[in-house]
């Protein structure tokens, strides 16, 4: 059996099964479609929070991201799941007895003020379409590659899966089906850095395996890795090269941005209890370090395999002629994404350091997808990664679609524009919401905009410095008013975005960019860290606006009381 | 339903709680794995340092445990206070 008839068996197997369980977990009422009923058990809901949270980002970047970066890139190996204990301690309990539906209404209702809803709509908005672009992008390169469709017919079958099951079922639909693509997922990750890690260490745990001798040197992985990189004039694997602030800003960035969120916030709503909503997070982080603990030895092993390839003689020895370069090198040739070109005309991979002389340019995305081939892993192994990485994407577009359209329909149809829509017709307006979500994010995702690289940054500066910190201070003060968080938002959100269009171009025009990340405005501090800035500036002119305006009122006094007590939780259900 | 010196007392011992999982927190990411990367340089880990091993995995690791030691601590919290969940 050829390998595309072996990719095409297990991604329809896969698929088949996303839509059974839509069928079977059709949603009736608005509970159900906006929170699955608040009957989701915590392991269940810490499943689906894991397929939620690790997007084609985490699925296909990341790996290469490390690969190339080393150490400095641990900041989002922490940042991305630090945040959790962030979210466990601060936020999810609070907000599942508060009770409601979605973050902006807890915002509007805290602050007892539509601007501040609004507020938090438009950024719950642009956060998520920004991460859509990625998913659905992610989605019809992972189709291109192992179908061989073109990318746009690869958008659209996705896009048919995802309006299936998320329109029909909502949340729970949503949320069984993340159950079985995280099952995917995580198989699809670790079993080929298993095989890669028993070849190169003898350790069939990989996260083990980084930390052992590599059986080729008999000397630990790591260091083998170092010395075939200074061989190459490249920097060490281990070593920081970042500058210690810029390193400590960017974690705490991803950190609170990943714990404001709002698609990761709203699965603790799912969940029936408070004491479930504080294992939950835990049980989400089991699922997520799964794969990021795997995660760096994968990054190493396969920087490691690279240059043997490269270099099967070792790197003192001559590199590989081009026309004995293996098969996988050809097929991602014509991808674009992994390119040679010949400097010096001596039929030679010359792979090093120096950019005048370096004839390799490998993509960071694609180490993931080809790492099964470059180990030379079995067919069966390729289709599996095929289908990973595909419901990575669909898992994350999916809760994203979710959040999108329960912001619209809930927050601003439903509170400030109908209030009278009856159940039904609220119903109605989240599968019409969520239909459009998923007819822009596809037009996005063929027509991707040049700037949706650099957004994400945006996406998580936004998360960062405006949604975090309102929700964290309406449970943690009572003297926040409703002035005071809206300034606060405000001003944490413009510096945030003034601060990136400097570094970016305004509105990512690259042309008027006053500062470049290499030499940034502040100090060292890079655009992609500066959501923690955005965060303090938030804090602390939320703080003294609101101490120089009028006391919150007393039924918001009472509101925070309660929700800080998990006592009466069960009311919420039958909202 | 607990009376409100109650549950002020209840929300002061969360808060002290949460204060002491935080700088573990602290200590285990930003501590071990950048700030004082530096000065545990010489504790050797697998052919590289304690600090790089805290980065990649230990970070990860101490995250897990504290959640599931919150969770623990806080419903034993609830119930001596009398504010768990019916």
């Amino acid at each position: 059996m050829d390998q595309f008839t072996l990719n095409l068996i297990v991604v329809g197997a896969t698929f088949a099964l996303y839509i059974g369980i839509a069928i079977w977990a059709r949603a009736g009422s608005t509970s159900e479609f906006y929170a699955a009923g608040r009957g989701v058990h915590p392991v269940i809901n810490g499943m689906a929070t894991g397929a939620d949270w690790m997007s084609a980002a985490s699925f296909i970047s990341m790996a290469g991201i490390i690969a190339f970066g080393g150490y400095d890139t641990s900041a989002y190996l922490m940042g991305w799941t630090g945040g959790y204990v962030l979210l466990a301690m601060l936020l999810a309990p609070y907000l599942r007895k508060f009770g409601k539906f979605t973050v902006p209404e807890f915002i509007g209702d805290r602050f007892y003020s539509q601007t501040a809803r609004t507020v938090a709509v438009a950024c719950l908005i642009i956060a998520s379409i920004t991460y859509v672009i990625g998913q659905m992008t992610g989605v019809g390169v992972a189709f291109s590659r192992f179908l061989e469709v073109d990318n746009a017919t690869g958008l659209y079958i996705g896009a048919a899966i995802v309006f299936f099951y998320a329109v029909l079922g909502g949340m729970k639909g949503i949320t069984y089906t993340q159950v079985a693509q995280y099952v995917v997922l995580i198989v699809a990750y670790t079993i080929p850095a298993i095989f890669i890690s028993l070849q190169l260490t003898g350790n069939p745990i990989p996260a083990l395996g980084l930390f052992s001798e590599a059986t080729s040197s008999g000397e630990p992985l790591l260091t083998t890795l170092n010395g075939l990189l200074a061989d190459l004039g490249f920097s060490s694997y281990t070593q920081q090269s970042d500058t210690t602030l810029n390193l400590f800003l960017f974690t705490v960035s991803l950190m609170i941005g990943t714990a404001g969120l709002p698609h990761v916030i709203v699965r603790f709503f799912t969940v029936p209890t408070v004491r479930d909503a504080r294992s939950s997070a835990g049980w989400a982080l089991v699922f997520i370090a799964l794969l990021y603990l795997t995660a760096p030895a994968v990054g190493a092993m396969a920087r490691l395999n690279l240059i043997n390839t490269v270099y099967p003689n070792g790197t003192t020895e001559a590199p590989l002629a081009y026309d004995q370069r293996p098969e996988w090198v050809q097929k991602w040739e014509q991808t674009g994404l992994l390119t040679f070109s010949d400097k010096n005309g001596d039929g030679l991979i010359d792979y090093t350091a120096n950019k005048d002389t370096n004839e390799f340019d490998v993509n960071r995305d694609i180490i993931t997808l080809a790492n099964p081939e470059i180990a030379q892993l079995p067919g069966w192994v390729i289709a599996l990664v095929a289908a990973g990485g595909l419901a990575a994407a669909l898992s994350t577009a999916a809760g994203l679609l979710m959040a999108i359209s329960s912001a619209v329909s809930h927050d601003l149809i439903k509170s400030q524009i109908n209030p009278e829509i009856s159940e039904k017709g609220e119903l109605m307006s989240a599968r019409v919401a969520m239909a459009v979500a998923i007819a822009v994010a596809t037009y996005l995702g063929l027509n991707p905009p040049g700037f949706a690289a650099q957004t994400v940054a945006l996406a998580f500066g936004l998360a960062a410095a405006s949604i975090f910190p309102a929700l964290m201070m309406g449970i943690f003060s009572k003297r926040i008013n409703d002035k005071g968080a809206v300034a606060g938002m405000l001003a944490g959100l413009i510096v945030t975005i003034v601060y990136i269009f400097l570094h970016k171009g305004w509105f990512f025009i690259a042309d008027t960019a006053s500062f470049s990340d290499s030499d940034p405005l502040l100090l060292s501090i890079k655009s992609t860290s500066f959501g923690s800035i955005g965060a303090l500036v938030n804090f602390i002119v939320a703080y003294f606006v609101s101490n120089a305006t009028e006391d919150t009122p007393q039924e918001i006094k009472d509101l925070v009381e309660s929700v800080r007590i998990p006592r009466g939780s069960s009311a919420a259900v039958d909202h | 339903m607990a009376s409100q010196q109650d549950s002020s007392a209840y929300w002061s011992k969360n808060i002290s709680i949460i204060k002491g999982c935080l700088i573990v927190w602290f200590v285990a990411s930003f501590g071990m794995a950048i700030l004082l990367r530096p000065l545990l340089s010489g504790i050797g880990v697998g052919g590289t340092d304690l600090g790089f091993w805290f980065a990649q995995q230990g970070s990860i690791i101490v995250f897990l445990i504290l959640i599931f030691f919150y969770a623990w601590r806080m419903n034993k919290l609830d119930a001596e206070y009398g504010v768990d969940e019916e």
